[in-house]
């Protein structure tokens, strides 16, 4: 445990100095680092996809195009538009200061912890250290230890690629961690699970620390029966066995349609789970495993639940050796099963039926608040009432997951599924301070009226100027006070 | 009773009360009519609670309140509107925007120097976001706190927006509530406290907190302009107790007698010469605060450095404007945040040391400089950490709605003020809009290297690519 505090305070301090230098200021310093890191993701491409295979099995597509195409972008959207996040902003000014100018300036936060997860492993922890590096900031990335292979080839990548006197890797697992989170940071940026973000949370209040908390949640999937069905079940199953096996904070967690239209939606999942993972669906090589023991015991658990296990309608194998769940879908679990009431982070898929589906709502409703929400319809209103309707961190009509690929759309969590965003200029600003500057460059503009003894005949002038009255900031403009001056 | 006063409004907000644009309007006006009518026994309360000036009351709570609600409402429906947002080509086609939607039921604290304003100014984001609000005002001005309790009511909707009134247990007991915002005012102790309660529930929070606001006086000023904008941003707010008063001075060596004696001057001009019988200064608010300042002024190696005022009267909780010099870094009144009418001023031997010195404390909510020289200004905005900053002059940028007004490590999180408060109050919902069309097959498993190479170059935003993509290439083997 001293071992864990001391390189912690030791990685802490090397990056205080670092950033103290002003080494990290400058837009060329920030730039060399992004390239750096683009450099990286195109290099090593075969070793980052080998890791997250050892990790997760991932298939190699999933790899590319789900973690490794996802940072070169982000690094390429952040060099592009770098320049003008770092300008100061011109906001107007008014009439009350006049003269004056105003401005709005971005500033680093300093020294910034990024604690990353193990599901996607690689984009997870570089993606935010991204934005931390284009606002300018130092940044220590404690990488998931339940992904090991890919936290070592980070920590053996990062140092070559980017500046390690400002960007350091800290490897561990609970002591490490713990011994970063009683340190004081400028910022702690945590993706993982709920009750880690609220330890997270605790830790940072001691130290008045602002954090994100990129969490997770229920995310459901409402199917009305108005849509191309075919489509929809494609664009579910890809969204849920076709991201990491379904162990994705915005997979689709639970499905909820109508009792009329569940028969048919199921039929054409099934139909579509055939077509992409083949009859034996343990066998496939395009679905990632469960990453370990404990998440597939916890999975079996949630399948074998004697409410449960006699609603599985497809699939429910399982290859305890290979870490190995067949997609598998559970058509009306009761409401209140374990399934039905934790985040499932898995290939398992209930199917809730409802009577009519307005009342898709309320299921939702009742549930914490999820990271990501999916409707499938091509009724508008069904649309309005959704997005009106139901809080989530984001959501998609007809589609699933995607929308996390537009850096134009702000990504995070509400309520328990999280707090603060990001990517593209929101992972800027989740590391940067917003400094208000006002310039009285003269020393112009003395409103007399403004300086005590204070009377009424000066309250007045002021009254006016507040109010918009010309004559009253004319008279204030040349420094009258109303009267004698007392 | 907390936890009551939440169901309530838990229900008050699912049945969906609080989302129009019209109810949201109602509020803001019924706030505006509330200042308009009852601004008497507004500043009677001040008084009452802090012998606070009538301008002040006027010009620091009153109006900035109120031209806060009418921001607010001439901005609602814009800031209420999706903003429609660029979409990607790697998923077109497609559109996406961002929906702003309330975060629920928010718990707002406030604090004892601006009681007035500080309560209802985020009152005002809370409301025009869309939420149901408590507002618990602090029981450190009680009149206020009274005042607004009895006046909430009358005005706005009270199925929404309640007062709950109380100390210590009453504010434990509201934190161990689930909220779905909590904005708070005050000092970094309370704030943690906060913090850690609101960690229980995975509460986002708004921290507006305070710190040693430094004032940076260079030799190449317009020195008695300079001087009235310290003293009025000091002791004419609240005599010192404001959380972006100027804490301390620094200047030059040299520089430092011409500016005492300035100072000197044009309190006597303010408060004249006897400042305690002043009707111009508030008074401290409780003789819990009066002690601690004092204590501060009487620590042995700074009761020497006086250089000006030091008087008070403990019956009437007055202390005179009071400047020292050079007072030791180490001591208790250049450690901790003063909050009162006492004015160190530390002096260096070249303007450009005060940046360090600055930098070495936790950052402050404000930073204030005042020279005519460009270069020491882009360096001072640059290379020195605060909340917000100004130029050639003290404690006005609040009054811009533009700007965010909210503090940066030990000064506090989140900011608001004009579109800020509705932001602080608002989730930003990112939607993605899709039809049924653009079907990309090569984005489905079984995964292949021809179709890896599709998705390839429609991520790297080749038209080709999204062509091919879109015709469903590469095509399936029946």
């Amino acid at each position: 445990m001293d071992a864990a505090v001391a390189a912690a305070a030791e990685a802490r301090e090397r990056l205080r100095a670092s950033f103290a230098s002003g080494r990290t200021r400058p837009a060329a310093w920030r730039e060399a680092q992004l390239r750096g890191l683009l450099r990286m993701a195109a290099e090593m491409e075969d070793d980052i996809c080998a890791a997250l295979h050892a990790d997760l099995a991932k298939p190699q597509t999933e790899s590319y195009v789900h973690e490794i195409s996802l940072v070169t972008t982000s690094c390429k959207f952040a060099l592009k538009n770098l320049k003008k996040w770092m300008k100061p902003q011109k906001v107007p000014s008014r009439l009350l200061t006049f003269p004056s100018t105003a401005r709005v300036a971005a500033e680093p936060l300093g020294v910034v912890l990024v604690i990353s997860a193990w599901n996607y492993p690689f984009l997870l922890a570089i993606d935010p250290v991204v934005g931390a590096i284009a606002a300018g900031n130092a940044v220590v990335l404690k990488p998931s230890e339940v992904a090991p292979v890919t936290s070592s080839l980070l920590a053996d990548l990062l140092p070559r690629y980017v500046d390690a006197s400002c960007v350091r890797v800290v490897q561990g697992g609970i002591p490490e961690t713990t011994a970063l989170l009683e340190l004081k940071w400028d910022k702690i940026f945590y993706t993982g699970n709920s009750k880690v973000g609220g330890i997270v949370m605790s830790y940072a209040a001691k130290h008045l620390t602002p954090v994100v908390l990129e969490l997770g949640g229920k995310c459901p999937v409402v199917v009305d029966s108005n849509v191309n069905l075919h489509v929809a079940a494609k664009r579910i199953a890809a969204g849920k066995w076709g991201c990491n096996s379904g162990q994705a904070c915005i997979s689709p967690d639970y499905i909820v349609t109508t009792k009329s239209f569940a028969p048919k939606l199921l039929e054409s999942l099934k139909k579509v789970l055939g077509k992409f993972y083949g009859q034996d669906p343990l066998r496939s090589p395009d679905l990632s495993r469960i990453v370990n023991s404990n998440h597939f015991n916890r999975l079996r658990g949630l399948m074998d639940d004697e409410t449960v296990a006699g609603k599985i309608a497809f699939g429910g194998q399982s290859d305890e050796q290979q870490l190995r769940i067949a997609p598998t879908l559970l058509l009306d679990v009761p409401l209140d099963s374990a399934i039905m009431k934790e985040e499932i982070f898995g290939p398992l898929l209930p199917i809730i039926t409802v009577d009519r589906i307005g009342e898709s709502f309320a299921v939702i409703n009742s549930m914490t608040k999820p990271l990501a929400a999916y409707l499938f319809t091509n009724d508008s209103r069904l649309k309005q009432q959704f997005e009106r309707n139901i809080s989530a961190g984001g959501m998609i009509f007809n589609d699933t997951g995607i929308h996390l690929t537009n850096p134009h759309l702000p990504f995070g969590g509400v309520g328990e599924s999280g707090m603060g965003a990001y990517h593209g200029a929101f992972s800027f600003d989740a590391f940067t301070h917003r400094k208000a500057v006002l310039d009285r460059s003269s020393f112009l503009g003395e409103a007399r009226a403004r300086y005590p003894p204070y009377t009424p005949a000066k309250l007045s002038i002021l009254r006016g100027v507040l109010k918009g009255n010309p004559m009253a900031m004319v008279q204030a403009a040349v420094g009258c006070t109303g009267g004698r001056r007392a | 009773m907390a936890e009551e006063t939440v169901r309530e409004l838990r229900a008050s907000f699912a049945a969906g009360r609080t989302r129009s644009a019209e109810w949201r309007a109602e509020q803001l006006k019924g706030l505006i009519r509330m200042i308009d009518e009852k601004e008497a026994e507004i500043s009677a309360a001040l008084h009452e609670d802090l012998a606070k000036p009538h301008m002040e009351s006027y010009l620091h709570e009153i109006s900035l309140t109120k031209s806060s609600c009418k921001f607010a409402l001439n901005g609602l429906k814009n800031w209420m509107k999706p903003e429609k947002i660029p979409a990607s080509i790697t998923t077109f086609p497609s559109s996406a925007k961002i929906v702003p939607e309330p975060l629920g039921v928010v718990l707002i604290i406030s604090a004892w120097n601006y009681p007035f304003i500080l309560s209802i100014d985020p009152v005002i984001g809370a409301i025009a976001a869309g939420n149901a609000v408590v507002l618990k005002p602090s029981e450190i001005a009680p009149a206020t706190s009274s005042l607004l309790a009895n006046l909430l009511p009358e005005y706005v909707d009270n199925s929404c927006i309640k007062v709950v009134e109380g100390g210590v247990p009453e504010t434990t007991a509201l934190l161990e509530q689930r909220w779905d915002k909590i904005f708070y005012t005050g000092n970094g102790t309370v704030a943690r406290i906060v913090m850690a309660a609101a960690a229980k529930h995975l509460t986002p929070v708004a921290l507006e907190l305070g710190g040693k606001s430094p004032v940076v006086v260079d030799s190449n000023v317009d020195l008695h302009v300079a001087v009235k904008r310290i003293v009025v941003g000091k002791w004419g707010c609240n005599n010192g107790q404001a959380c972006i008063a100027p804490d301390y001075i620094i200047t030059t060596k040299s520089f430092a007698p011409e500016l005492v004696a300035s100072l000197k001057r044009v309190l006597v001009r303010f408060y004249g010469e006897d400042p305690l019988q002043s009707a111009d200064l508030s008074r401290i608010v409780n003789s819990k605060q009066f002690t601690r300042l004092q204590d501060l002024i009487e620590e042995k190696r700074v009761a020497d450095k006086i250089v000006y005022g030091g008087e008070a009267d403990e019956e009437q909780l007055k202390i005179a404007p009071t400047l020292l010099l050079d007072v030791p870094q180490d001591s208790a009144i250049m450690t901790g945040e003063i909050f009162g009418p006492l004015l160190p001023i530390v002096t260096v031997e070249k303007i450009e040391e005060s940046f360090d010195l600055i930098n070495a404390k936790p950052k402050p909510l404000a930073a204030y400089l005042f020279t005519k020289n460009k270069k020491l200004q882009e360096k001072f905005v640059a290379n020195v950490p605060a909340g917000g900053m100004l130029v050639n002059d003290t404690v006005l940028h609040l009054t811009n709605p533009y700007m965010p007004f909210g503090g940066v490590g030990d000064s506090g999180m989140g900011c608001y003020h004009g579109k800020f408060g509705f932001d602080c109050f608002s989730h930003k919902k990112g939607v993605l809009i899709r039809g049924f069309g653009g079907e990309a097959n090569a984005r489905y498993p079984p995964y292949t290297t021809e179709k890896q190479k599709i998705l390839r170059g429609l991520i790297n935003g080749s038209f080709i690519a999204l062509i091919l993509a879109l015709l469903g290439f590469p095509r399936e083997k029946h």
